[in-house]
């Protein structure tokens, strides 16, 4: 127990907090480096760039606050691009095609979902398996060849409604109702109570296996969202279409406060930052003509962070909550219990 | 009086074992029924099928005159019973207005699923009022203690409309200030007509809380009665159903004079205050105390598993400051733990396997580091015999599938491998049956008359007094009495870990 104005609250409060020190830190340092950084322009490209990422962690969320993982995702992605490419390609409508897009996208997960509560498979080797398939999947359906989406989709990107562009705006819907969801709904406080004992969960009554279900559900929906967000910018599905994806996607989560031990993280500010905090470090390295091929570097160098923050916050909170036998007078923590 | 829930004829079996045989009480409405018995006596798997946990094998339960067969967890919540769990099921992550209403969160409305946060506050706000907990309700649980997340049990129960609680040991983690409390709390859901099931081994407590009583001993009921017609003695009489004398092994052998452990002023905040004891070679000491009361941190320091801000520890003369575990092991330490399942053992490996654990690498030969399966077959047929593991079971079997006494045995031989100077042994008896445990208290007796110095930490004060030479007495993480074979007295040792518990 931790009370305002002792040590262990402090140290507390900066690990909670390190997400938004970590961007403030970038952004004041890319900003002093180069004065065109912090142009509103170069902002607002961030966002812009950010958006598909940002809405495939979004979808993450859930699944890391119930301990589990998915990495599926970036495979899903490509299905969906590959499915709706070639429906848009022989003249689907826009609007049609995205549907079907989400539909993929509520399949996959599912069937994730079903390994992983029906069938008691570890997520991790789950989702690892239909990685690989959804990869050889969107392969044979492409036949392995670039393919260029009509020009409708370009449009869609360059939409712009209240100045804010179409991408920023979904990316922004898909955040507030996550966050919504997560801290108001019961639905959400269960993905909590899940992911912090699921057995415990499950004696209180709470159908965890419908909570698991869900998540894995809104993961798959927001991969596919994440795709026709990609699309609306690119037009044009590749073999490498959303490839590793995944990983930016967990580390963004994890970067913004989200514990992989579940229970523990938010989608607003957390995931949401940690997305933005990412692409803001590309964006200044590109800005800085930094060499390309150090990205992977410094990438990964930020996810070790991600991973290490949370590693430190866990020990941090089990030394908290380890038991006290007796309360040391004079107490460090002020007065002691009352 | 018409009873609110009543058993019938209830029995379980696990694995072929009868855990419970025929149970058949009442509990009758507005009353408080204390339910007693040693460990492993069956209260705990009665209260899972009470929980719908377990289903039994036959009889049956009535609840409020009605059937009453809960076949999940969320069960026994809808029909009006409540759980104050020993190992508590909150959700530190969650605030406690969302601990009480996790499954019946207030809605907007039917169509509109989200989280009516003034109406969850409001009767938060309430409950907590009813047990008086003077905290808001948007704490997060995880800034509770125990004693105050226990009565945010309480109010749980009392907000899904318990007519029926049950407070499986619900004192073991609270300071008497906080049991003070809950019991306070406990006289006036009594007033207002709500049963509640007592279940604790604090007997002068469930004497004093319950107006019946109900002793269990291996799975039946022994007796029932009121408080006035079972004294203390005539309880303990009760759950173990014979006379203590032939409960212990005789020992072989005295304690010897050379000192082969000593601990002088080990400290560390908040955990340990100034530890000072000797252990003698030959000699079984015991730890007693109340649960919370630092002995398994004390263990935990000797073996170098927490740290320690100040003392020594001399194993043979030889101080351990700054020794890692394994440093320790090497010099002569050995360690079983509370946990058997989850530190002492590999389960699903099997008894060879563990057997082979601590010594894998003095088992090799050659250049090439091969294991020698020879010496390793002809080690672990040593070890058997030495602890009696049950000769049905063979080598190559896995642990999971030996009862919790024959698992223990595996952990003791373990360890005699490496012929260890000094023993701890934390709980070694936990969960296991009153005839497996005449074999480990002989195996510990053993151990000493080999001049091994064993340390026994144990929650029940019979046990200690059965078997040891010497009883340390722990309370709030410092030793408050020592008293010698032959001075042993029940009543004493109990003082002195209570005593001073009341007003903090």
């Amino acid at each position: 127990m931790s009370r305002p104005g002792s040590t262990r609250w402090r140290w507390e409060w900066v690990l909670n907090q390190a997400p938004i020190l970590l961007f403030a830190v970038v952004v004041v340092g890319f900003g002093l480096l180069s004065p065109a950084f912090l142009r509103p322009v170069n902002a607002m490209n961030i966002l812009i760039q950010t958006s598909s990422t940002g809405i495939l962690a979004v979808g993450m969320t859930f699944v890391l606050l119930t301990a589990g993982v998915d990495l599926s995702v970036g495979s899903i992605m490509f299905v969906a691009a590959a499915v709706g490419g070639k429906l848009a390609v022989s003249g689907f409508p826009v609007a049609g095609v995205i549907a079907v897009m989400a539909g993929i996208g509520i399949v996959y997960g599912s069937v994730n979902a079903l390994f992983i509560t029906r069938f008691a498979v570890l997520a991790f080797v789950v989702t690892l398996a239909t990685r690989y398939f959804g990869r050889g999947l969107g392969l044979r359906i492409t036949e392995t060849r670039a393919m260029n989406l009509p020009e409708e989709f370009y449009a869609l990107g360059a939409t712009k409604i209240a100045g804010l562009p179409l991408p920023v705006l979904i990316f922004g819907m898909v955040a507030i109702l996550a966050h919504v969801v997560l801290t108001r709904t019961p639905f959400g406080r269960h993905v909590y109570a899940v992911g912090a004992d699921a057995d415990a969960a499950r004696k209180a009554g709470i159908r965890t296996k419908g909570v698991l279900f869900a998540v894995y559900g809104i993961c798959g929906v927001s991969a596919a969202m994440a795709a026709v967000v990609a699309l609306s910018q690119a037009p044009a599905v590749s073999p490498g279409f959303g490839n590793n994806r995944e990983f930016l996607a967990i580390a963004a989560a994890v970067l913004g406060g989200t514990s992989l031990f579940g229970g523990r993280g938010a989608v607003l500010p957390g995931t949401v930052l940690g997305a933005v905090l990412i692409q803001t470090i590309e964006n200044g390295l590109t800005i800085l003509n930094v060499n390309s091929y150090l990205y992977p570097l410094i990438t990964s160098g930020v996810i070790f962070l991600a991973v290490l923050l949370d590693a430190t916050r866990c020990r941090i909170l089990a030394r908290v909550g380890r038991r006290r036998i007796y309360v040391e007078t004079p107490p460090e923590d002020g007065p002691g219990d009352p | 009086m018409n009873p609110i829930l009543r058993f019938t004829k209830i029995s379980k079996s696990f694995f072929g074992v009868k855990v419970l045989r025929e149970v058949s009480f009442d509990v009758p409405m507005g009353r408080t029924v204390g339910i007693v018995g040693e460990n492993g006596a069956g209260k705990s798997t009665l209260m899972n099928i009470l929980g719908g946990n377990l289903a039994p094998d036959t009889g049956a339960m009535a609840f409020e005159g009605r059937p009453y067969a809960p076949s999940a967890p969320g069960d026994a919540a809808r029909a009006g019973i409540g759980f104050v769990h020993q190992e508590l099921n909150l959700f530190p992550n969650l605030s406690i207005a969302e601990n009480l209403f996790l499954n019946r969160f207030p809605r907007r409305s039917r169509w509109w699923p989200v989280v009516d946060r003034r109406r969850m506050l409001d009767g938060a706000r309430e409950l907590l009022k009813e047990v008086r907990l003077p905290h808001s309700p948007d704490t997060p649980v995880e800034r509770l203690s125990a004693g105050e997340r226990q009565l945010v049990e309480v109010a749980k129960a009392l907000g899904s409309n318990a007519r029926l609680i049950i407070l499986d040991e619900p004192t073991t983690s609270l300071t008497a200030f906080e049991a003070a409390r809950l019991f306070d709390i406990m006289a006036r859901l009594r007033q207002r007509d709500i049963a509640l099931l007592y279940i604790s081994h604090n007997l002068g407590d469930v004497r004093r809380l319950c107006d019946e009583i109900v002793i269990l001993r291996d799975g039946a009921v022994v007796g029932q009665g009121t408080p006035d017609a079972l004294a203390v003695e005539r309880l303990i009489a009760l759950m173990v159903g014979r006379e203590i004398a032939g409960l212990y092994p005789p020992r072989p052998g005295r304690p010897g004079e050379q000192v082969i452990l000593e601990v002088s002023g080990v400290s560390q905040p908040g955990v340990l205050r100034s530890a000072h004891f000797e252990l003698r070679a030959g000699e079984i000491l015991g730890v007693s105390g109340l649960m919370g009361a630092g002995r398994s941190e004390l263990a935990r320091i000797l073996f170098g598993l927490d740290p320690c801000a100040a003392g020594t520890v001399r194993l043979d003369g030889r101080s351990l400051s700054g020794l890692s575990p394994r440093e320790r092991i090497a010099l002569g330490l050995a360690f079983l733990t509370e946990d058997r399942r989850g530190d002492g053992l590999s389960t699903e490996g099997t008894i060879a396997d563990n057997l082979t654990s601590v010594v894998l690498p003095r088992l090799v030969r050659g250049p090439l580091g091969w294991l020698d399966a020879r010496r390793s077959r002809e080690g672990v047929k040593r070890l058997r015999e030495a602890v009696g593991l049950t000769p049905t079971a063979a080598d190559a079997q896995a642990v999971k599938t030996l009862s919790g006494g024959n698992q223990q045995k595996v952990v003791l031989a373990k360890w005699l491998w490496n012929e260890p100077k000094v023993f701890i042994l934390d709980e070694p008896t936990r969960g296991i049956d009153v005839g497996a445990k005449y074999e480990i208290y002989r195996l510990i007796g053993e151990l000493a008359a080999r001049g091994a110095g064993v340390l026994v930490i144990s929650s029940e004060v019979e046990e200690l007094i059965g078997i040891c030479d010497r009883i340390l007495v722990m309370r709030r993480g410092e030793i408050r009495d020592c008293v010698e074979r032959g001075e042993f007295d029940r009543e004493r040792i109990l003082k002195s870990a209570l005593h001073g518990e009341a007003v903090p």
